[in-house]
Protein backbone atom coordinates (compact mmCIF):
# COMPACT_ATOMS: atom_id res chain seq x y z
CA UNK A 1 0.00 0.00 0.00
CA UNK A 2 1.10 3.64 -0.77
CA UNK A 3 2.20 4.87 2.54
CA UNK A 4 1.65 8.44 4.00
CA UNK A 5 4.18 11.07 4.54
CA UNK A 6 3.95 12.07 8.04
CA UNK A 7 4.74 15.84 8.83
CA UNK A 8 1.46 16.95 10.53
CA UNK A 9 -0.05 13.20 11.58
CA UNK A 10 3.79 12.16 12.87
CA UNK A 11 2.31 12.26 16.57
CA UNK A 12 -1.03 11.36 15.34
CA UNK A 13 -0.27 8.19 14.15
CA UNK A 14 1.99 7.26 17.07
CA UNK A 15 -0.43 4.56 19.44
CA UNK A 16 1.75 5.77 22.39
CA UNK A 17 1.31 9.92 21.73
CA UNK A 18 -0.28 11.34 24.61
CA UNK A 19 -1.79 14.74 23.58
CA UNK A 20 -0.90 17.07 26.11
CA UNK A 21 1.59 19.46 27.19
CA UNK A 22 4.03 16.98 28.46
CA UNK A 23 3.56 14.60 25.62
CA UNK A 24 3.93 17.07 22.83
CA UNK A 25 6.78 18.45 24.26
CA UNK A 26 8.28 15.23 24.73
CA UNK A 27 7.56 14.55 20.53
CA UNK A 28 10.08 17.87 20.57
CA UNK A 29 7.19 20.47 20.38
CA UNK A 30 8.43 24.11 20.74
CA UNK A 31 11.45 23.49 18.94
CA UNK A 32 10.20 25.28 16.51
CA UNK A 33 8.69 28.19 18.31
CA UNK A 34 12.24 28.80 20.35
CA UNK A 35 13.92 29.17 17.46
CA UNK A 36 11.70 31.81 15.99
CA UNK A 37 11.82 33.81 18.74
CA UNK A 38 15.41 34.32 18.18
CA UNK A 39 14.63 35.00 14.00
CA UNK A 40 13.48 38.76 13.23
CA UNK A 41 9.65 38.15 12.06
CA UNK A 42 10.36 39.26 8.60
CA UNK A 43 12.84 36.34 8.00
CA UNK A 44 10.43 34.08 9.47
CA UNK A 45 7.57 35.32 6.54
CA UNK A 46 10.76 34.82 4.21
CA UNK A 47 11.42 31.22 5.43
CA UNK A 48 7.23 30.74 4.74
CA UNK A 49 7.20 32.03 1.31
CA UNK A 50 10.35 29.88 0.35
CA UNK A 51 8.64 26.95 1.84
CA UNK A 52 6.22 27.53 -1.05
CA UNK A 53 3.35 26.37 1.17
CA UNK A 54 -0.44 27.61 0.16
CA UNK A 55 -3.58 28.07 2.29
CA UNK A 56 -4.81 24.49 3.00
CA UNK A 57 -8.32 26.06 3.59
CA UNK A 58 -9.40 25.74 0.10
CA UNK A 59 -8.59 28.71 -1.93
CA UNK A 60 -4.73 27.89 -2.33
CA UNK A 61 -3.21 31.29 -1.37
CA UNK A 62 0.48 31.11 -0.72
CA UNK A 63 0.96 32.03 3.15
CA UNK A 64 3.84 33.86 3.33
CA UNK A 65 2.46 36.37 1.13
CA UNK A 66 -0.74 36.75 2.69
CA UNK A 67 1.34 37.65 6.10
CA UNK A 68 4.02 40.00 3.86
CA UNK A 69 0.89 42.13 2.95
CA UNK A 70 -0.11 43.29 6.61
CA UNK A 71 -0.18 46.60 6.93
CA UNK A 72 2.76 47.88 9.17
CA UNK A 73 3.10 50.50 11.46
CA UNK A 74 -0.13 51.99 11.57
CA UNK A 75 -0.90 52.32 15.44
CA UNK A 76 -3.54 49.54 15.69
CA UNK A 77 -3.03 46.14 17.09
CA UNK A 78 -2.63 43.11 13.99
CA UNK A 79 -4.32 40.35 14.56
CA UNK A 80 -3.62 36.57 13.45
CA UNK A 81 -6.81 34.32 13.52
CA UNK A 82 -6.74 30.72 12.68
CA UNK A 83 -10.36 29.54 10.74
CA UNK A 84 -11.47 26.39 12.43
CA UNK A 85 -14.50 27.02 11.17
CA UNK A 86 -14.12 23.35 8.66
CA UNK A 87 -17.31 23.38 6.85
CA UNK A 88 -17.00 22.88 3.39
CA UNK A 89 -18.62 19.26 3.15
CA UNK A 90 -16.80 16.49 2.51
CA UNK A 91 -13.73 18.23 4.88
CA UNK A 92 -13.18 17.26 8.03
CA UNK A 93 -8.86 17.18 8.62
CA UNK A 94 -8.72 19.93 11.25
CA UNK A 95 -11.26 18.31 13.45
CA UNK A 96 -8.51 15.48 13.65
CA UNK A 97 -5.89 18.02 14.00
CA UNK A 98 -7.50 20.03 16.66
CA UNK A 99 -9.31 16.69 18.73
CA UNK A 100 -5.68 14.72 18.81
CA UNK A 101 -3.16 16.91 18.36
CA UNK A 102 -3.75 20.69 19.46
CA UNK A 103 -0.25 21.62 20.97
CA UNK A 104 0.78 21.14 17.18
CA UNK A 105 -1.57 23.29 15.73
CA UNK A 106 -1.04 26.08 18.60
CA UNK A 107 2.72 26.04 18.45
CA UNK A 108 1.82 27.13 14.76
CA UNK A 109 -0.32 29.98 15.52
CA UNK A 110 2.48 30.76 18.04
CA UNK A 111 4.37 31.04 15.46
CA UNK A 112 2.82 32.84 13.22
CA UNK A 113 1.74 35.18 15.51
CA UNK A 114 5.32 36.29 16.18
CA UNK A 115 6.18 36.56 12.41
CA UNK A 116 3.48 39.21 12.05
CA UNK A 117 3.38 40.84 15.40
CA UNK A 118 0.11 39.64 16.75
CA UNK A 119 -0.31 40.06 20.60
CA UNK A 120 -3.38 38.56 21.11
CA UNK A 121 -4.77 35.40 18.45
CA UNK A 122 -8.00 34.26 18.35
CA UNK A 123 -9.20 30.54 16.98
CA UNK A 124 -12.76 30.69 15.36
CA UNK A 125 -14.20 27.35 15.55
CA UNK A 126 -17.42 26.61 14.51
CA UNK A 127 -19.88 25.82 17.06
CA UNK A 128 -21.02 22.57 15.89
CA UNK A 129 -17.28 20.94 16.85
CA UNK A 130 -17.93 20.49 21.03
CA UNK A 131 -15.48 18.00 21.46
CA UNK A 132 -12.43 20.42 19.43
CA UNK A 133 -13.53 23.19 21.74
CA UNK A 134 -13.05 21.42 24.54
CA UNK A 135 -9.75 19.85 23.57
CA UNK A 136 -8.64 23.76 22.69
CA UNK A 137 -9.39 25.29 25.50
CA UNK A 138 -8.12 22.76 27.85
CA UNK A 139 -4.65 22.83 25.91
CA UNK A 140 -4.79 26.83 26.40
CA UNK A 141 -4.79 26.44 29.55
CA UNK A 142 -2.28 24.06 29.55
CA UNK A 143 0.00 26.85 27.77
CA UNK A 144 -1.15 29.35 30.22
CA UNK A 145 -0.01 27.14 33.30
CA UNK A 146 3.35 26.61 32.04
CA UNK A 147 3.89 30.71 30.55
CA UNK A 148 3.99 29.49 27.15
CA UNK A 149 1.33 31.83 26.69
CA UNK A 150 1.29 35.60 28.32
CA UNK A 151 3.95 38.31 28.92
CA UNK A 152 7.36 36.07 28.28
CA UNK A 153 7.08 32.84 26.52
CA UNK A 154 10.29 31.22 26.55
CA UNK A 155 11.72 34.28 28.12
CA UNK A 156 10.97 36.01 24.38
CA UNK A 157 9.57 39.06 26.01
CA UNK A 158 6.61 38.44 23.52
CA UNK A 159 3.43 38.98 25.25
CA UNK A 160 1.02 36.38 23.82
CA UNK A 161 -2.15 35.58 24.34
CA UNK A 162 -5.04 32.91 22.72
CA UNK A 163 -8.72 32.86 22.78
CA UNK A 164 -10.64 30.07 21.35
CA UNK A 165 -13.91 31.72 20.00
CA UNK A 166 -16.86 29.54 19.25
CA UNK A 167 -19.01 29.83 16.36
CA UNK A 168 -22.78 29.48 15.88
CA UNK A 169 -23.12 27.48 12.81
CA UNK A 170 -23.04 29.17 9.21
CA UNK A 171 -20.98 27.95 6.71
CA UNK A 172 -20.42 31.40 5.09
CA UNK A 173 -18.37 32.10 8.65
CA UNK A 174 -15.49 29.70 7.04
CA UNK A 175 -15.03 33.35 4.55
CA UNK A 176 -12.56 35.58 5.69
CA UNK A 177 -14.16 38.63 5.81
CA UNK A 178 -17.51 36.91 6.96
CA UNK A 179 -15.40 35.09 9.63
CA UNK A 180 -14.16 38.80 11.14
CA UNK A 181 -17.88 39.80 10.87
CA UNK A 182 -18.96 36.86 12.82
CA UNK A 183 -16.05 37.35 15.72
CA UNK A 184 -17.03 40.78 16.00
CA UNK A 185 -20.43 40.48 17.06
CA UNK A 186 -22.68 40.31 14.28
CA UNK A 187 -24.17 38.29 11.44
CA UNK A 188 -21.47 36.58 8.91
CA UNK A 189 -21.63 38.54 6.08
CA UNK A 190 -19.07 38.50 3.62
CA UNK A 191 -17.34 42.55 3.10
CA UNK A 192 -17.02 44.71 0.06
CA UNK A 193 -12.95 43.60 -0.85
CA UNK A 194 -10.77 45.77 -0.71
CA UNK A 195 -9.47 46.90 2.03
CA UNK A 196 -8.19 43.22 2.58
CA UNK A 197 -8.10 42.09 6.17
CA UNK A 198 -4.79 43.05 6.40
CA UNK A 199 -5.18 46.06 5.72
CA UNK A 200 -8.80 46.25 7.49
CA UNK A 201 -9.93 43.09 9.63
CA UNK A 202 -10.93 42.35 12.96
CA UNK A 203 -12.36 45.55 14.19
CA UNK A 204 -10.92 47.46 11.72
CA UNK A 205 -7.64 46.46 12.18
CA UNK A 206 -4.33 44.49 9.80
CA UNK A 207 -5.30 40.88 9.87
CA UNK A 208 -4.52 37.69 8.78
CA UNK A 209 -7.28 34.81 8.68
CA UNK A 210 -5.20 31.12 8.24
CA UNK A 211 -6.61 27.82 7.74
CA UNK A 212 -5.50 25.52 10.77
CA UNK A 213 -3.64 23.01 8.96
CA UNK A 214 -2.05 25.81 7.21
CA UNK A 215 -0.61 27.01 10.50
CA UNK A 216 0.15 23.26 11.74
CA UNK A 217 2.40 23.08 9.00
CA UNK A 218 4.59 25.90 10.68
CA UNK A 219 6.98 23.85 13.27
CA UNK A 220 8.11 22.05 10.32
CA UNK A 221 8.67 24.56 8.21
CA UNK A 222 10.43 26.71 10.99
CA UNK A 223 12.18 23.85 11.77
CA UNK A 224 15.88 23.18 10.77
CA UNK A 225 15.80 22.68 7.15
CA UNK A 226 12.38 22.26 7.15
CA UNK A 227 11.43 24.94 4.25
CA UNK A 228 13.90 22.77 1.59
CA UNK A 229 12.57 19.64 3.19
CA UNK A 230 8.55 21.04 2.66
CA UNK A 231 9.25 22.34 -1.15
CA UNK A 232 10.72 18.55 -1.69
CA UNK A 233 7.04 16.60 -0.80
CA UNK A 234 5.51 17.52 -4.05
CA UNK A 235 5.85 18.92 -7.99
CA UNK A 236 6.82 22.68 -8.23
CA UNK A 237 4.47 25.56 -6.38
CA UNK A 238 2.27 22.49 -4.71
CA UNK A 239 4.55 21.95 -1.63
CA UNK A 240 4.42 19.75 1.35
CA UNK A 241 2.24 16.96 2.67
CA UNK A 242 -1.47 17.92 2.93
CA UNK A 243 -4.45 15.85 4.37
CA UNK A 244 -6.84 14.71 2.35
CA UNK A 245 -10.07 13.57 3.52
CA UNK A 246 -11.76 11.00 1.99
CA UNK A 247 -15.28 9.81 1.89
CA UNK A 248 -18.25 8.14 -0.49
CA UNK A 249 -18.11 4.88 -1.70
CA UNK A 250 -14.50 3.64 -0.78
CA UNK A 251 -13.82 0.47 1.11
CA UNK A 252 -11.13 2.77 3.83
CA UNK A 253 -12.63 6.29 4.31
CA UNK A 254 -10.16 8.13 6.58
CA UNK A 255 -7.98 11.52 6.47
CA UNK A 256 -4.41 10.51 5.37
CA UNK A 257 -1.38 12.60 5.18
CA UNK A 258 0.15 12.57 1.45
CA UNK A 259 2.41 14.05 -0.70
CA UNK A 260 1.06 16.66 -3.67
CA UNK A 261 2.77 14.03 -6.09
CA UNK A 262 0.12 11.72 -5.60
CA UNK A 263 -2.18 10.24 -8.33
CA UNK A 264 -5.68 10.93 -7.32
CA UNK A 265 -6.07 7.07 -9.17
CA UNK A 266 -4.27 5.75 -6.25
CA UNK A 267 -5.67 7.52 -3.37
CA UNK A 268 -8.77 6.05 -4.74
CA UNK A 269 -7.77 2.35 -5.27
CA UNK A 270 -5.09 1.84 -3.36
CA UNK A 271 -5.20 4.12 0.38
CA UNK A 272 -8.62 4.43 -0.07
CA UNK A 273 -8.93 -0.13 -0.96
CA UNK A 274 -11.02 0.84 -3.98
CA UNK A 275 -14.84 0.70 -4.66
CA UNK A 276 -17.30 -0.75 -1.87
CA UNK A 277 -19.10 -4.23 -2.83
CA UNK A 278 -16.77 -4.52 -5.97
CA UNK A 279 -19.16 -1.67 -7.56
CA UNK A 280 -17.41 0.54 -10.28
CA UNK A 281 -16.81 4.16 -10.00
CA UNK A 282 -18.73 6.33 -11.24
CA UNK A 283 -17.48 10.05 -10.17
CA UNK A 284 -15.58 11.93 -7.79
CA UNK A 285 -16.26 15.56 -6.74
CA UNK A 286 -12.24 16.35 -5.31
CA UNK A 287 -12.11 19.22 -3.25
CA UNK A 288 -15.20 19.91 -1.23
CA UNK A 289 -18.75 19.83 -2.51
CA UNK A 290 -17.82 23.35 -4.56
CA UNK A 291 -15.54 21.90 -7.18
CA UNK A 292 -16.50 20.36 -10.44
CA UNK A 293 -17.33 17.23 -10.36
CA UNK A 294 -15.13 14.60 -11.95
CA UNK A 295 -15.69 11.37 -14.34
CA UNK A 296 -14.45 8.29 -13.64
CA UNK A 297 -12.09 8.62 -16.95
CA UNK A 298 -10.60 11.47 -15.52
CA UNK A 299 -9.15 10.52 -11.80
CA UNK A 300 -5.61 10.02 -13.77
CA UNK A 301 -4.40 12.95 -12.42
CA UNK A 302 -1.88 13.73 -9.37
CA UNK A 303 -3.84 14.92 -6.94
CA UNK A 304 -2.01 18.43 -6.19
CA UNK A 305 -3.63 22.41 -6.73
CA UNK A 306 -2.57 22.72 -10.31
CA UNK A 307 -2.80 19.55 -11.61
CA UNK A 308 -6.59 19.13 -11.47
CA UNK A 309 -6.79 23.44 -12.04
CA UNK A 310 -5.60 21.71 -15.54
CA UNK A 311 -8.01 19.00 -15.62
CA UNK A 312 -11.07 22.07 -14.64
CA UNK A 313 -11.41 21.31 -11.40
CA UNK A 314 -10.05 22.36 -8.21
CA UNK A 315 -8.35 20.65 -4.77
CA UNK A 316 -9.90 22.77 -2.42
CA UNK A 317 -9.86 21.95 0.97
CA UNK A 318 -8.56 18.53 -0.26
CA UNK A 319 -12.31 16.57 0.45
CA UNK A 320 -12.45 13.91 -2.00
CA UNK A 321 -15.89 12.60 -1.74
CA UNK A 322 -16.04 9.23 -4.35
CA UNK A 323 -19.06 7.77 -5.41
CA UNK A 324 -19.72 4.55 -7.11
CA UNK A 325 -22.14 3.17 -10.50
CA UNK A 326 -25.63 3.06 -8.52
CA UNK A 327 -25.54 6.71 -7.50
CA UNK A 328 -28.26 8.85 -8.84
CA UNK A 329 -25.86 12.17 -9.57
CA UNK A 330 -29.75 14.17 -10.32
CA UNK A 331 -30.52 13.50 -6.11
CA UNK A 332 -27.02 14.30 -5.51
CA UNK A 333 -26.58 17.34 -6.93
CA UNK A 334 -29.89 18.05 -5.39
CA UNK A 335 -28.51 17.36 -2.33
CA UNK A 336 -25.49 19.86 -2.74
CA UNK A 337 -28.25 22.62 -4.25
CA UNK A 338 -30.05 22.43 -1.06
CA UNK A 339 -26.99 22.85 0.79
CA UNK A 340 -25.87 26.19 -0.96
CA UNK A 341 -29.48 27.40 -0.98
CA UNK A 342 -29.36 26.71 3.21
CA UNK A 343 -26.13 28.85 3.87
CA UNK A 344 -26.53 31.52 1.13
CA UNK A 345 -26.12 34.58 3.66
CA UNK A 346 -28.79 36.26 1.18
CA UNK A 347 -26.75 39.51 1.08
CA UNK A 348 -26.31 39.68 -2.74
CA UNK A 349 -28.83 38.94 -4.96
CA UNK A 350 -27.65 36.57 -7.88
CA UNK A 351 -26.46 34.05 -5.08
CA UNK A 352 -29.85 34.21 -2.75
CA UNK A 353 -32.38 33.69 -5.82
CA UNK A 354 -29.53 31.53 -7.51
CA UNK A 355 -29.10 28.66 -5.11
CA UNK A 356 -32.84 28.35 -4.21
CA UNK A 357 -34.09 28.36 -7.98
CA UNK A 358 -31.18 26.03 -8.93
CA UNK A 359 -32.23 23.80 -6.06
CA UNK A 360 -35.88 24.08 -7.46
CA UNK A 361 -35.04 23.37 -11.06
CA UNK A 362 -33.35 20.16 -10.00
CA UNK A 363 -36.58 19.03 -7.72
CA UNK A 364 -38.28 19.29 -11.16
CA UNK A 365 -36.41 16.92 -12.50
CA UNK A 366 -36.56 14.33 -9.58
CA UNK A 367 -40.38 14.72 -9.27
CA UNK A 368 -40.52 14.10 -13.34
CA UNK A 369 -41.01 17.68 -14.88
CA UNK A 370 -37.62 17.91 -16.04
CA UNK A 371 -37.27 19.15 -19.93
CA UNK A 372 -34.25 20.01 -22.40
CA UNK A 373 -35.54 23.91 -21.90
CA UNK A 374 -35.09 23.18 -17.97
CA UNK A 375 -31.80 21.31 -18.47
CA UNK A 376 -30.55 24.79 -20.19
CA UNK A 377 -32.32 27.29 -17.49
CA UNK A 378 -30.33 24.96 -14.89
CA UNK A 379 -27.32 25.94 -16.30
CA UNK A 380 -27.79 29.40 -16.80
CA UNK A 381 -29.17 30.05 -13.23
CA UNK A 382 -25.61 28.38 -12.76
CA UNK A 383 -24.10 30.96 -14.89
CA UNK A 384 -25.50 34.11 -13.36
CA UNK A 385 -24.03 33.56 -10.25
CA UNK A 386 -20.80 32.96 -11.54
CA UNK A 387 -18.73 35.69 -10.72
CA UNK A 388 -21.26 38.27 -9.72
CA UNK A 389 -21.18 37.97 -5.69
CA UNK A 390 -19.40 39.75 -3.15
CA UNK A 391 -17.70 36.40 -1.88
CA UNK A 392 -16.41 32.95 -3.50
CA UNK A 393 -20.44 31.33 -2.51
CA UNK A 394 -21.92 32.14 -5.38
CA UNK A 395 -19.37 30.63 -7.20
CA UNK A 396 -19.36 27.42 -5.19
CA UNK A 397 -22.84 27.26 -5.27
CA UNK A 398 -22.56 27.50 -9.68
CA UNK A 399 -19.28 25.24 -10.09
CA UNK A 400 -21.34 21.95 -9.19
CA UNK A 401 -24.37 22.47 -10.90
CA UNK A 402 -22.45 23.26 -14.29
CA UNK A 403 -20.12 20.44 -13.50
CA UNK A 404 -23.07 18.04 -13.50
CA UNK A 405 -25.09 19.42 -15.96
CA UNK A 406 -21.92 19.07 -18.74
CA UNK A 407 -20.68 16.17 -17.43
CA UNK A 408 -23.53 13.55 -17.06
CA UNK A 409 -26.78 15.22 -18.98
CA UNK A 410 -28.13 11.63 -19.99
CA UNK A 411 -28.59 11.12 -16.09
CA UNK A 412 -30.77 14.53 -16.29
CA UNK A 413 -32.42 12.89 -19.32
CA UNK A 414 -33.63 9.71 -17.94
CA UNK A 415 -35.81 11.49 -15.62
CA UNK A 416 -37.93 13.02 -18.36
CA UNK A 417 -37.19 10.42 -20.97
CA UNK A 418 -39.58 8.14 -19.29
CA UNK A 419 -42.16 10.46 -17.73
CA UNK B 1 -30.09 36.14 35.41
CA UNK B 2 -26.82 34.14 35.34
CA UNK B 3 -25.63 32.12 37.80
CA UNK B 4 -22.57 32.89 39.70
CA UNK B 5 -20.56 30.41 37.88
CA UNK B 6 -21.32 31.08 34.35
CA UNK B 7 -21.48 34.68 35.17
CA UNK B 8 -17.77 34.52 36.30
CA UNK B 9 -17.56 33.01 32.41
CA UNK B 10 -19.12 35.77 30.90
CA UNK B 11 -16.95 37.85 32.83
CA UNK B 12 -13.88 36.17 31.53
CA UNK B 13 -15.22 36.33 27.98
CA UNK B 14 -15.74 40.12 27.85
CA UNK B 15 -11.86 40.34 28.93
CA UNK B 16 -10.65 38.88 26.30
CA UNK B 17 -11.61 41.08 23.33
CA UNK B 18 -11.27 44.65 22.63
CA UNK B 19 -14.87 45.37 22.58
CA UNK B 20 -17.94 43.90 24.51
CA UNK B 21 -19.62 43.63 21.22
CA UNK B 22 -16.87 40.84 20.11
CA UNK B 23 -18.06 38.74 22.84
CA UNK B 24 -21.66 38.27 21.88
CA UNK B 25 -21.78 34.90 19.82
CA UNK B 26 -19.84 33.14 22.76
CA UNK B 27 -22.44 34.87 25.66
CA UNK B 28 -25.28 33.96 24.13
CA UNK B 29 -24.16 30.01 23.95
CA UNK B 30 -23.41 30.42 27.54
CA UNK B 31 -26.71 32.04 27.86
CA UNK B 32 -28.78 29.50 25.92
CA UNK B 33 -26.96 26.93 27.81
CA UNK B 34 -28.47 28.39 31.10
CA UNK B 35 -31.99 28.56 29.52
CA UNK B 36 -32.70 25.09 28.31
CA UNK B 37 -31.37 25.04 24.96
CA UNK B 38 -32.79 28.39 23.72
CA UNK B 39 -33.19 32.10 23.92
CA UNK B 40 -36.27 34.28 25.48
CA UNK B 41 -37.00 37.88 24.22
CA UNK B 42 -35.90 38.30 28.12
CA UNK B 43 -32.49 36.44 27.99
CA UNK B 44 -31.62 38.41 24.14
CA UNK B 45 -32.26 41.79 26.02
CA UNK B 46 -29.69 40.52 29.25
CA UNK B 47 -27.11 39.78 27.04
CA UNK B 48 -27.81 42.85 25.14
CA UNK B 49 -27.49 45.09 27.77
CA UNK B 50 -24.07 43.14 28.77
CA UNK B 51 -22.69 43.44 24.86
CA UNK B 52 -24.20 47.12 25.47
CA UNK B 53 -25.71 46.52 21.64
CA UNK B 54 -29.32 46.56 21.19
CA UNK B 55 -31.79 44.03 21.35
CA UNK B 56 -32.57 44.16 17.27
CA UNK B 57 -28.78 43.60 17.10
CA UNK B 58 -28.77 40.49 19.06
CA UNK B 59 -32.07 39.64 17.21
CA UNK B 60 -30.48 39.94 13.85
CA UNK B 61 -27.43 37.68 14.93
CA UNK B 62 -29.82 34.97 16.72
CA UNK B 63 -32.17 34.48 13.82
CA UNK B 64 -28.85 33.86 11.15
CA UNK B 65 -27.05 31.34 13.23
CA UNK B 66 -29.04 27.92 13.16
CA UNK B 67 -27.31 26.96 16.65
CA UNK B 68 -29.69 29.79 18.39
CA UNK B 69 -32.88 28.68 19.03
CA UNK B 70 -36.37 30.61 19.80
CA UNK B 71 -38.04 27.65 20.83
CA UNK B 72 -37.29 24.96 22.98
CA UNK B 73 -35.61 21.83 22.21
CA UNK B 74 -36.05 18.18 23.06
CA UNK B 75 -33.96 17.15 25.98
CA UNK B 76 -31.93 15.04 23.65
CA UNK B 77 -31.61 17.13 20.48
CA UNK B 78 -30.42 14.67 17.81
CA UNK B 79 -28.86 16.39 14.74
CA UNK B 80 -28.33 14.18 12.05
CA UNK B 81 -25.98 14.89 9.25
CA UNK B 82 -27.57 14.37 5.85
CA UNK B 83 -24.88 16.59 3.63
CA UNK B 84 -22.98 15.21 0.84
CA UNK B 85 -20.81 12.61 2.50
CA UNK B 86 -23.39 11.44 4.55
CA UNK B 87 -26.45 10.98 2.24
CA UNK B 88 -23.84 8.62 0.16
CA UNK B 89 -23.91 6.33 2.92
CA UNK B 90 -27.11 6.18 4.07
CA UNK B 91 -27.58 9.76 6.06
CA UNK B 92 -30.60 10.38 4.31
CA UNK B 93 -32.58 6.45 5.50
CA UNK B 94 -30.50 7.43 8.79
CA UNK B 95 -32.59 10.73 9.20
CA UNK B 96 -36.26 9.36 7.81
CA UNK B 97 -35.95 5.97 10.38
CA UNK B 98 -35.28 8.49 13.09
CA UNK B 99 -38.39 11.04 12.34
CA UNK B 100 -40.57 7.33 11.67
CA UNK B 101 -39.55 6.09 15.12
CA UNK B 102 -39.67 9.51 16.95
CA UNK B 103 -43.15 9.77 14.74
CA UNK B 104 -41.81 13.55 14.55
CA UNK B 105 -39.96 15.71 11.36
CA UNK B 106 -37.13 17.29 11.61
CA UNK B 107 -37.09 20.60 13.40
CA UNK B 108 -39.96 19.33 15.48
CA UNK B 109 -40.26 17.98 19.49
CA UNK B 110 -41.76 15.32 20.42
CA UNK B 111 -44.74 15.51 22.78
CA UNK B 112 -43.45 14.62 26.05
CA UNK B 113 -40.27 17.51 25.25
CA UNK B 114 -37.88 14.18 25.56
CA UNK B 115 -36.78 14.16 21.87
CA UNK B 116 -35.96 16.81 19.04
CA UNK B 117 -34.36 16.27 15.21
CA UNK B 118 -32.58 18.42 13.10
CA UNK B 119 -31.23 17.65 9.94
CA UNK B 120 -27.58 19.00 9.89
CA UNK B 121 -25.47 20.47 7.24
CA UNK B 122 -22.49 19.08 6.96
CA UNK B 123 -21.01 18.73 10.76
CA UNK B 124 -17.43 17.32 9.56
CA UNK B 125 -17.50 14.05 10.26
CA UNK B 126 -17.08 12.73 6.73
CA UNK B 127 -14.70 9.97 6.80
CA UNK B 128 -16.94 8.45 9.80
CA UNK B 129 -20.22 8.58 7.77
CA UNK B 130 -23.12 9.02 8.35
CA UNK B 131 -22.91 11.29 11.49
CA UNK B 132 -25.29 12.23 14.40
CA UNK B 133 -24.41 14.90 17.05
CA UNK B 134 -26.79 14.15 20.02
CA UNK B 135 -26.40 17.56 22.04
CA UNK B 136 -23.17 17.64 22.46
CA UNK B 137 -21.64 14.36 21.58
CA UNK B 138 -20.38 12.71 17.95
CA UNK B 139 -21.61 9.25 17.36
CA UNK B 140 -20.55 8.24 14.02
CA UNK B 141 -21.16 5.49 11.63
CA UNK B 142 -24.83 4.99 13.43
CA UNK B 143 -26.71 2.36 11.36
CA UNK B 144 -30.45 2.73 11.96
CA UNK B 145 -30.28 0.05 14.72
CA UNK B 146 -27.65 2.06 16.48
CA UNK B 147 -30.38 5.04 15.95
CA UNK B 148 -32.54 2.67 17.59
CA UNK B 149 -30.43 1.30 20.70
CA UNK B 150 -29.71 4.87 21.09
CA UNK B 151 -33.32 6.33 21.48
CA UNK B 152 -34.35 3.41 23.47
CA UNK B 153 -31.40 3.64 26.27
CA UNK B 154 -31.64 7.77 26.35
CA UNK B 155 -35.52 7.09 27.15
CA UNK B 156 -34.86 5.00 29.88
Amino acid sequence: MLEETLVLFKNIRNPEYDKSLAGYKKSGGFKSLKKVFGMKPEDVVQEVKESGIRGRGGAGFPTGLKWSFMAKDTGKPSYLVANADESEPGTCKDRELMLKDPHLFLEGLMIGSYAIGCHHAYVYVRGEYFPSIKTLNSAVDELYADGLLGPNPLGSGFQLDITIHTGAGAYICGEESALLDSLEGKRGHPRVKPPFPAVSGFNACPTSVNNVETLACMPFILSDGGAEAFKSFGPQNNSGTHLVSLSGHVNRPGVYELRMDVNMKDIIYDIGGGIRNGKKLKGVIPGGSSSPVMTADEVDVLYNFDDLAKKGTMMGSAAMMVFDEDTDVVKLLHRITRFYAHESCGQCTPCREGTHWSRQIVRDFLSGNGSDEKLKLLNRVGGNMMGTTLCALGDAAAMPIQSFVKKFPDEFRKYYAIA
Amino acid sequence: MFSKDIQTQVDKLLSRYPIRQNALIPILHLAQNENEGWLTEEWMQHVADICEVPLTHVEGVVTFYTMFRIKPPGKYHLQVCTCVPCCLVGGTELLEHTEKKLAIHAGHTTTDGTFSIEEMECIGACSNAPAVIVNEDYHEQVTPEDMDKMIDELRQ
